[in-house]
């Protein structure tokens, strides 16, 4: 039954078309990913109301999340999205293609050259951090290792992006994050209160070894 | 039922690029070098243009279709009444949907620096001497 992991649990809106990223040197979507998309399908009346203009997804890997907010919210939305990993942003293209929908994506790292002209211009912001705890000079080495080696707490990427937050979301932006228990979530809502935002968990699931969760943040 | 077609860098993605080499005072707007440009048309969805028209930098976006050749094709400002404006809102949309570039690069204002934009993916990535 090795197969049921590999689909969303909720199946009302379908799960993206994603059977040539095999051919790519990218992140496979896993259950990390799976519980994303469950936690976008649970949000999707909260997203549709929000009318976002910019949507952003920074280390988009395969694309399929990207490609499943463009599903939910339709073509009044532009996306966007980053990766450092060139083979993740070709295989974003084709993904997008199989899904018809148009996600743009940047070689870039974060969300570095989007700024500053995405200053308090993006409305949903997805994160899906490489978040396992590693060595610490395991992070950012090139190749499919920077897509899930975290350093030490697995929070070494996702510090670097938290300071990026405050300057990226509009008035009413909303970031989506997958962390696991062992990146401290208690100490990352702490760091976000201190930033002005509001902490929220929107789903947890159990995968093996990790407790996965999906943290929300909005603006107090 | 809409085809399934690979996207190639459109201008509303440059419109929103700034370099970041370390020193650059002003990255921005990127100059663009297109190699191999294309046209491909895309539902036009007046909301969805009237929306963005906010977020975007008109100077930028009218330079941006110069230095792809197409020229004459936008005004030099968005008129006051654009949300009611449909001649207008076609023309943005045009400018920023429809027109893509498959190669070629974006290149610093400042420094020079190319950034190479290949198989439609522009590379903003820098060498760890420029962060």
């Amino acid at each position: 039954f090795a197969w049921l992991r590999h689909f969303k649990k909720s199946m009302e809106i379908p799960t993206p078309i994603y059977n040539h990223v095999s051919n790519y040197d990218v992140y496979e979507p896993a259950e990390d990913t799976f519980l994303l998309l469950d936690a976008l399908e649970k949000e999707q009346d909260y997203l549709k109301a929000l009318r976002p203009t910019i949507a952003l997804e920074v280390g988009c890997g395969s694309g399929v999340v990207s490609a499943f907010l463009a599903t939910i919210l339709g073509d009044s939305t532009a996306y966007f999205c980053t990766d450092r990993n060139q083979s993740a942003a070709s295989c974003c293209v084709e993904t997008s293609a199989a899904n018809h929908v148009t996600i743009n994506p940047v070689l870039t790292d974060l969300s570095t050259s989007f700024l500053p002209r995405f200053e308090h211009s993006v409305d949903v912001l997805i994160f899906n951090p490489p978040y396992v705890v590693t060595p610490p000079h395991e992070v950012e080495v090139n190749g499919i290792t920077a897509s899930w080696a975290g350093g030490v707490d697995g929070r070494q990427v996702m510090n670097r992006f938290f300071k990026q937050v405050p300057n990226l979301l509009s008035n009413r932006g909303v970031l989506y994050l997958v962390v696991i228990r062992e990146n401290k979530p208690d100490e990352i809502r702490e760091i976000f209160n201190e930033m002005g935002f509001l902490c929220e968990v929107v789903m947890t699931r159990r995968s093996g070894p990790e407790f996965l969760m999906i943290l929300k943040f909005v603006r107090k | 039922m809409r085809l399934s077609r690979f996207v190639n860098m459109r201008l509303i993605t440059h419109n929103m690029l700034t370099s970041h080499v370390k020193g650059v005072k002003n990255g921005y707007p990127l100059l663009i070098t297109a190699k191999d440009v294309k046209e491909q048309e895309v539902d036009f969805n007046p909301d969805f243009v009237s929306k963005m028209i906010t977020r975007i930098e008109w100077p930028a976006l009218t330079k941006a279709m110069e230095m792809v050749g197409k020229t004459d094709l936008l005004p030099t400002e968005v008129p006051k009444d654009y949300e009611t404006d449909n001649d207008f809102l076609k023309k943005a949309h045009h400018a920023l949907m429809e027109i893509e570039i498959i190669s070629g690069c974006l290149s610093c204002p400042e420094t020079g620096r190319e950034f190479p934009i290949t198989n439609g993916i522009p590379n903003m990535l820098l060498n760890e001497d420029e962060v």
